[in-house]
């Protein structure tokens, strides 16, 4: 499913240095075309390779103006259905069309906390140099499991 | 000097620790290392630590998309040796214990930050509903009850798994240590040590910058390897490989070419998925008790259940390992018995009859939920389609084969263990290079046969099923070992054996071949003094496909079709010098085909040298088409010589550290 620009609804993130969609794809596929040279259409984005995406959708999620959009790979799925997403901050709301028009939406949770409020080593205490050698980590959170010695039968 | 297409501006950068990836591994790494390196501090030892990633943390690796489960959580009830075992088994006996066990010693720890830092977790409640990771319930450490979808995953709403796991990476090591948009294309070696690394170079994607490293030590963490083998869809729908299209096997490349030992690379994984969308199918078998059936609705996995009695003991555990359980369903395709179907329909059906409305309303949420967090194309798939699984089953295939040592498979490279578990110390089989470690364990926990490289999750080989979890962990425990090593050698110098020009004539070679030779045909694809990256790729997976197992021969070859493939590699080895890149983009891509060719290289070379077929529906050795217990239950390691271009293969011995006996009698009532 290689995701495509709507034409109307990009602005090429207002002229940053960086796009949101140039940022984020993992592959480097999202490109804002600078003068129009390549696509037509000046400062917008396009993909510029849609047979190397994965449609891991990270773009889709990400663009401030909801411009990118997924068309299933043409050589494999009939033409008519659409996935698109809205993520907020703790969930994402999917909406799925099928080719024969049926619809169905779903929510689901992204996550517990305020997006950026993690404060990883909050509570936690420093590290024991003395210990560098052992297993375990600096901090212990009730998940290591020295394990049953019996079980070892070379030791 | 700001730098143009052709010749870059040079940043030349000294750390003490260069962490080379931004995923799981690496943002483990990042997060356990920030308090080993205060402490380092307080002794007297400053350490200086950086990340390069050739994306953006926050989507970059297998994870990019999310996930819906975590695969592996050990808990409270089970032991790490049964973790050990059931690695083994998967991987049909070769694994190294010393690794997995410490690995399930370790791993529930990270699962518990995941949940501490905002991942939602399912939960069950005393009733046994199951929740979502929202509502609040008890957290795991608390003893809170995850929903598991097999006895070592538990389901999460794990859309921003990445994000979340990166957030606390980012401001563990500090936002100005980590580079993102930088490809690395090799390590360098020590001027003064050949078998020591020292420095790693690679280019912006962003900017025409190159930047060189030095550093004491490296972590390795660039994932594993897709698009070796030609894809089963090759028009738009080639990115829509199961394995994310941008892990290209730089672990394996970079650290081959360093001199590092690698260990198991015959080994592949070969996902049964749901057909092109390559959706997962855990839950479906796991949750909600689907069954997979060939066109006339007849149960493979029981209809052919006498061909598990071929491998034994592998064969007669619990859960058969995964390859044996492709072996089991290429016999229905071979025979013309497909196509091969998910039952959902029945599945969710037989459901609909226990569940209240509510609860059935919940069910089919879950089920695109699974591939809404993690593979969002099938469910592209479902909707051009029209497939409602409740109405309609859906199509299983396996996929092209890839290579990865987190998941499930098991090649990488060799590693040094934990101590304390008793692994060898020496070796009982002869034939390995002088120079190479003997035993399990040389001092640092987590490093490579090369002095300085470390590596993790994708990058550890002859271990396997870590996932995401355990990748975090692995990267955690190297982590510590880096610091220990780094105040071990606080005084070395680190001196590149390459100066700086040659290694900038060398990455930037593909711009020059282009510059130079552009104008020599009116198009701009088609030339005689260059290859476009795109062109030796489909040679590369044409290669791999119809001579090394690819799904052209259903998996299937022999020495003479190695042999033949062998010579081509060669040759498209020699051709890679002349690939072409007309903008940075397509030098990304030439780098990434220049490590495609060279972990292909490794697999065929240990195919080639392992004289069996160790992994049934994986691939078939047609000339060995059986399990020799007695001459190759042991590692294939192999080394490679950089500046002969040559590969050595060698056996290194197995040994047991916890009683596999335990799986099989299981298996017998
Ligand atoms: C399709 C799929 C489904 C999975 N499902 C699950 C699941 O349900 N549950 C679960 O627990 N686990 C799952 N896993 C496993 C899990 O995702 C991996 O085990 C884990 O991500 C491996 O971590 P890693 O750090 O080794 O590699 P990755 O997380 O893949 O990270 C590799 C990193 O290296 C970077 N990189 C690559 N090359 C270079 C280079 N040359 N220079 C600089 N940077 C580079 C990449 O950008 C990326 O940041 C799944 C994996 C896949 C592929
Ligand atoms: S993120 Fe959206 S608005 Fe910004 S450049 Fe990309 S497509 Fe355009
Ligand atoms: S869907 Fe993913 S791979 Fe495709 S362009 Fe967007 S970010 Fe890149």
């Amino acid at each position: 499913m290689p995701t495509f620009v709507r034409t109307e609804k990009c602005d090429g993130c207002k002229g940053q240095d960086k796009t949101a969609c140039m940022y984020i794809c993992p592959h480097d596929l999202m490109k804002l075309d600078k003068d129009g040279s390549e696509t037509g259409h000046a400062m917008k984005s396009y993909n510029q390779e849609p047979e190397q995406c994965w449609e891991c959708y990270s773009c889709i999620k990400i663009c401030p103006q909801q411009a990118i959009e997924a068309r299933a790979y043409a050589d494999i799925v009939p033409l008519g259905g659409s996935v698109q997403p809205m993520r907020g901050t703790d969930s994402i709301v999917w909406s799925i069309q099928f080719r024969n028009g049926v619809k169905k939406k779903f929510k689901f949770p992204i996550r517990t906390t305020p997006e950026g409020s993690i404060e990883p080593y909050a509570g936690k205490p420093e590290a024991d140099i003395t210990k560098i050698s052992e297993p375990g980590f600096f901090v212990q959170v009730g998940g290591y499991r020295p394990g049953n010695p019996s079980e070892l039968i070379c030791k | 000097m700001a730098g143009e297409f052709g010749s870059p501006e040079v940043i030349e950068e000294e750390v003490d620790i260069l962490v080379i990836g931004g995923g799981m591994a690496s943002c483990g790494a990042a997060y356990e290392i920030g308090p080993w390196v205060d402490a380092a501090k307080k002794a007297g030892v400053d350490i200086k630590v950086k990340i390069v990633d050739k994306a953006a943390m926050d989507r970059s690796g297998a994870v990019a998309q999310g996930l819906s489960a975590i695969n592996t959580y050990i808990g409270p009830d089970q032991d790490p040796a049964d973790y050990a075992r059931m690695v083994s088994n998967d991987l049909m006996g070769i694994t190294r214990d010393d690794l997995a066990y410490d690995l399930g010693r370790h791993v529930d720890e990270s699962v518990h930050l995941f949940e501490e830092w905002g991942l939602p977790i399912w939960k069950l409640d005393e009733n046994g509903e199951r929740h979502d990771g929202s509502k609040g319930m008890t957290p795991l450490k608390d003893g809170g009850k995850p929903v598991r979808s097999g006895k070592w995953q538990i389901m999460i709403n794990g859309e921003s798994y990445k994000w979340i796991v990166a957030e606390a990476a980012k401001k563990a090591i500090g936002i100005d240590n980590v580079q993102e948009r930088v490809f690395i294309v090799k390590l360098v070696n020590d001027k003064n040590d050949k078998n020591r690394v020292a420095g790693a170079v690679g280019f912006s994607v962003r900017e025409h910058k190159l930047y060189v490293y030095k550093f004491k030590a490296c972590l390795l963490v660039a994932g594993g390897c897709v698009n070796i083998f030609r894809p089963r869809s090759v028009g738009e729908g080639t990115g829509r490989a199961w394995y994310p299209v941008w892990n290209a096997g730089s672990t394996y490349a970079m650290a081959a070419e360093a001199g590092a030992e690698l260990t198991m690379m015959e080994n592949r994984f070969v996902p049964a998925r749901f057909k092109d969308g390559y959706g997962p199918v855990g839950a479906w078998f796991l949750l909600f008790k689907a069954q997979a059936t060939n066109a006339f609705g007849e149960v493979y996995m029981v209809k052919n259940k006498e061909l598990l009695n071929d491998y034994p003991p592998y064969g007669q555990a619990a859960v058969p390992a995964s390859c044996l359980r492709n072996h089991l369903m290429l016999k229905e395709m071979m025979e013309g018995r497909g196509p091969i179907y998910m039952d959902t329909v029945t599945a969710l059906g037989k459901l609909k009859e226990v569940l209240s409305p509510r609860e059935v309303k919940h069910l089919e949420a879950e089920a695109w939920e699974d591939f809404l967090d993690m593979c969002i194309g099938q469910c592209g798939i479902w909707a051009g389609e029209n497939i409602e699984p409740e109405k309609k089953n859906s199509e299983l295939m396996p996929t092209e084969p890839y290579l990865l040592g987190s998941h499930s498979g098991c090649c990488g490279i060799w590693v040094s263990g934990p101590e304390d578990l008793g692994a060898p110390t020496s070796e009982s089989i002869p034939g390995q290079p002088e120079h190479l470690p003997q035993g399990w364990n040389w001092g640092y926990r987590s490093m490579t046969t090369v002095k300085g490289l470390f590596t993790a999750g994708d990058g550890v080989g002859a271990s396997g099923h870590k996932f995401s979890s355990g990748s975090h962990t692995e990267g955690r425990i190297a982590a510590k070992a880096m610091v220990k090593f780094v105040m071990d050698h606080k005084d070395h110098k680190p001196e590149l054996d390459t100066d700086v020009n040659t290694l900038i004539e060398e990455i930037y070679r593909p711009v020059r071949n282009f510059i130079e030779h552009k104008n020599y045909s009116t198009a701009i694809d088609v030339n005689p003094n260059y290859i476009t990256p795109k062109m030796l790729q489909f040679r590369l997976q044409k290669i791999m496909d119809e001579y090394v197992a690819g799904v052209a021969t259903y998996y299937r070859t022999n020495a003479h079709m190695l042999k033949v493939a062998e010579d081509k590699l060669e040759m498209l080895k020699e051709d890679a010098l002349k690939m072409r890149a007309k903008d940075l983009h397509e030098l990304l891509r030439a780098w990434e085909n220049y490590h495609r060719i060279l972990t292909a290289e490794a697999h065929m070379k240990h195919i080639q040298f392992r004289e069996e077929s160790r992994y049934p529906g994986f691939y078939y050795r047609m000339d060995k088409n059986f399990v020799d217990e007695t001459n190759w239950k042991c590692f294939v390691n192999s080394v490679y010589d950089r500046n002969t271009k040559q590969w050595t293969c060698f056996k290194r011995a197995h040994k047991d550290l916890v009683d596999k006996s335990k799986l099989f009698k299981a298996a017998a009532h």
